[in-house]
């Protein structure tokens, strides 16, 4: 466990340097995700420790963005004046999304 | 001690806005159980609501909750970190399936973003709103560090993800019945690209295969618009 939360945090940690050095536009746990993801490709396998930790941190997914989503006190004033165009963009937006995703698929499968 | 002061001391110490934040999720998941883990009683939705109905009550500043709610939010890092591990664990699935997989995520990633901005675009929201709505459909910690990377609000963006998790999670049903599509690898994989970790959530409940698909689409979208969103930004200028 607590050797797992480590290797997150040095991957993450190695990300973020990558980042700041190359200048990519990229977040740095994205580049540590990534990173992570090509190790395991190269061991071939996922130790088993890091498979349980990555899964008790992702089961509570959803509490990590709460105080990020709380920030929209913050906003209140642009959704205001804004929620119109920002409503019909997230709807139209994900029905096409998922409309083409699965278009796509079924034509290539063929 | 009186009451007030007691309020004095906890309101300037980082334990109440953590503990805060702990049990107002509990409740809104107890809410979201309760409801039979319908996705409009979103969990996250409840909580936020919660939180901000209380701040507003007791005449708090975000960045004094802040203080406290840090700690959580400090968590979504290594959290994206570990999405490695269950991508890797649907490799298998990726190998066999390599060229549907890989068009259908490039079109549904590309739809998401150009579609949600071009959209508000023609409907007149501000720059700094299109930004934060462009990763909309990318899991939350991903889109939340794409938003801040490139100037768009990450808490507009997180406001936005959960929001459109919740519609996706909604609206995939009907969308793919009109359309016809059974594949439940198919039905799934949408719903994963267009709505993330709440899509992959509601798609685990129809059956395994949907939920993997999902799970799988939700990590190679949030890698891949990482990577394409800042380009497009550029072209955009």
């Amino acid at each position: 466990m607590l050797g797992a939360i480590t290797l997150l945090l040095v991957y993450q940690l190695v990300g973020e340097v990558l980042v700041q050095l190359s200048g990519l536009p990229v977040p740095g746990p994205v580049v540590g995700m990534l990173l992570l993801f090509v190790t395991l490709l190269v061991r071939g396998r996922a130790p088993e420790p890091l498979r349980d930790t990555s899964q008790q941190l992702l089961s509570h997914l959803s509490l990590l963005f709460v105080p990020a989503g709380v920030g929209v006190m913050l906003h209140f004033g642009r959704l205001g004046a804004e929620w119109l165009a920002l409503a019909v963009a997230l709807v139209a937006s994900t029905v096409l999304t998922i409309a083409a995703t699965a278009l796509v698929m079924r034509l290539l499968q063929r | 001690m009186k009451l007030t002061d007691i309020w004095v001391y906890l309101s300037t110490s980082p334990l109440l806005g953590l503990t805060v934040t702990l049990v107002a999720y509990h409740a809104a998941f107890w809410l979201y159980t309760k409801a039979k883990l319908n996705p409009l009683a979103n969990p996250v939705a409840i909580a936020v609501a919660l939180l901000v109905a209380l701040l507003w009550l007791t005449n708090t500043p975000y960045a004094t909750y802040f203080e406290g709610a840090q700690f959580v939010h400090f968590l979504l890092g290594p959290a994206t970190v570990a999405l490695a591990v269950p991508l890797y664990a649907n490799l298998e699935r990726l190998r066999k399936n390599l060229l549907p997989l890989s068009g259908a995520l490039l079109a549904g990633s590309l739809v998401a973003v150009v579609s949600a901005v071009g959209i508000g675009w023609l409907l007149g929201a501000s720059r700094e709103s299109l930004l934060s709505l462009a990763p909309k459909s990318v899991t939350t910690p991903i889109a939340m560090g794409i938003a801040e990377k490139l100037g768009g609000l990450p808490s507009l963006t997180a406001v936005l993800v959960v929001a459109t998790g919740i519609l996706g999670a909604v609206l995939a049903r009907g969308t793919l019945n009109l359309l016809r599509i059974e594949d439940h690898a198919v039905r799934g994989f949408a719903v994963g690209v267009a709505a993330h970790g709440i899509g992959t959530a509601r798609a685990f409940q129809v059956s395994e295969t949907m939920g993997a698909f999902a799970g799988l689409a939700m990590g190679l979208n949030g890698l891949l618009t990482a990577f394409l969103f800042p380009l497009l930004v550029r072209l955009w200028g």
